[in-house]
């Protein structure tokens, strides 16, 4: 179990530094979904099926789809990367280290500690994760999906807006 | 013999099935477009053109390999090896016979039982577009892009209201395994008779998800030579083609596992689990399963095809909203029965 764990941890690192080094945006896209699928392997490593598929049908399935979708749409033709100047690679890389060092100074100084677990390897099953959700953490569950449903018709409001205002500017 | 290699065994069995059944499935559609139009079909290979598909297997090997010097080779190269692979995938939790009794064993006929079978289906339902958008993408030619592309779009749309008609039958059999949403439906209380308007949306969704006529606008010849496939020739055109009826094949039997309860046929609780009670539910799946396949091909010879605004239409105004009212209507129902 433990070498499956590093083996599927080293493939998850290689397929997401895949990701940024890929020339083509299209290939880095694949290579993230290919990372969701080692990250879904991990949980089906801890025994958590029911995240490890929704996993896959929502981030794989539908929003990767997404983003395909409009990459194939800007990049029809493929030219070579133009070069950007310096100012955001520098900005990039800057915030990029500060944010690695948060990272590790969060990691040097935390306790280890032992979680305690106390559902057994079953914890991660559809039933178990269910009682929670809708028995213990009811309130923020409901709450959280109620903020989805706002941003969901806030996003077809916005676009809506921007539609028939560009129907008025393209009008005499 | 141990669990293993029964299991082995019964894997490389369904493999095969639905290669066999795909490929037969080629067949049976030409000779019931011949018999809606009124005309003999296929019967020159064998008796009755029953060698057909192997003529036709054996042409698409010997056709020229062709790789447009302009498209991404690896792309062009992985897209229908995707394709088919998520096809073949989903037949692992379906249920295809009861238990068989066997030196005191139950052996389950089924490739593995996952506690969230459904959403396995639907995830690898949801990963099938990709393999249509790498290959039309890869193929570097317009009429391959814009396949591709309402390939996407139409599986993102209807994807949707499948999920939400789902959704309805899981509050009705309130488990997400297949196993058990079979073993509910035991003698006539197939699930079709409490959820039909689920049915409905679901099978309208599953031509649109398989891009079967009348929702095969990814692949419009009259508008786009022949789609995502325009640059495809020999067997990897053949995996495509091929990769559409095992599709097929797959989504018949989720809709007949789902819906039409699975191997449950009436009196089957008063059998004894042997070799009997198995094969004649693997055989009463089957049928269902055959069913269905042949009212997918009596649709595509019907039905002509929507356009794309009609498509879309559809999927969002109409098949979204039916299902939110259906799942509606279904809790109302439970609260009430409770």
């Amino acid at each position: 179990m433990e070498k499956l764990f590093y083996i599927l941890s080293g493939l998850t690192l290689i397929s997401a530094i895949m990701v940024i080094l890929s020339k083509h945006p299209i290939r880095s896209i694949l290579f993230l979904v290919l990372t969701f699928f080692l990250i879904s392997a991990h949980y089906i490593l801890l025994n958590a099926q029911f995240l490890a598929l929704v996993n896959i049908v929502v981030y794989a399935g539908a929003i990767m789809v997404l983003f395909l979708f409009v990459v194939m749409f800007l990049n029809l033709n493929r030219d070579i990367e133009r070069f950007k100047s310096w100012l955001p690679l520098a900005a990039a890389v800057i915030s990029g280290s500060c944010v690695f060092l948060v990272f590790l100074s969060a990691y040097k100084s935390s306790h280890q500690i032992q979680i305690e677990n106390s559902g057994g390897y079953q914890i991660g099953l559809v039933e178990n994760l269910g009682e929670v959700l809708y028995r213990d953490y009811l309130f923020p569950m409901e709450i959280s999906s109620v903020l989805f449903l706002v941003a969901m018709i806030g996003v077809m409001l916005l676009s809506r807006k921007e539609k028939t205002e560009t129907v008025k500017n393209l009008l005499p | 013999m141990s669990d293993w290699v029964v299991k082995f065994i019964f894997i490389v069995v369904i493999f095969a099935l639905s290669l066999f059944i795909a490929m037969y499935s080629t067949y049976a559609e030409r000779k019931i477009a011949a018999f809606l139009q009124d005309r003999l079909g296929p019967n020159r290979a064998g008796p009755f053109g029953i060698l057909q598909p192997l003529a036709d297997g054996v042409k698409l090997f010997f056709k020229e390999e062709f790789i447009p010097r302009a498209s991404d080779k690896w792309l062009f190269l992985m897209g229908p090896g995707l394709f088919i692979c998520t096809a073949l995938m989903t037949s692992a939790v379906i249920p295809f016979a009861p238990d068989l009794m066997w030196d005191g064993k139950l052996i389950s006929m089924q490739a593995t039982d996952l506690n969230v079978g459904i959403l396995y289906i639907f995830g690898v339902v949801s990963l099938g577009v990709y393999g249509i958008l790498i290959g039309g993408w890869a193929s570097n030619n317009k009429f391959s892009l814009l396949g591709a592309i309402r390939a996407a779009s139409q599986n993102i749309s209807y994807e949707l209201a499948m999920g939400l008609s789902i959704v309805a039958l899981i509050m009705v059999t309130s488990s997400l395994s297949l196993k058990d949403i079979v073993s509910q439906q035991s003698g006539w209380h197939w699930n079709v008779i409490y959820q039909p308007l689920g049915f409905l949306i679901f099978i309208i969704c599953a031509f649109a998800e398989t891009n079967r006529a009348p929702f095969d606008l990814p692949e419009c010849e009259t508008e786009l030579v022949g789609g995502y496939h325009t640059e495809y020739s020999s067997m990897k055109l053949g995996f495509y083609l091929f990769a559409e009826y095992i599709n097929m094949f797959i989504s018949s039997a989720v809709l007949a596992t789902l819906y039409f309860g699975g191997y449950q046929f009436p009196f089957i609780s008063s059998m004894d689990p042997g070799i009997a009670k198995t094969i004649l539910g693997a055989a009463v799946m089957f049928g269902k399963i055959f069913f269905f396949i042949f009212f997918f091909m009596w649709v595509r010879w019907t039905l002509p095809r929507f356009r794309y605004d009609q498509l879309m239409n559809l999927g969002w105004k109409i098949l979204i909203p039916l299902s939110v009212i259906n799942i509606l209507l279904t809790a109302g129902f439970i609260l009430f029965k409770s």
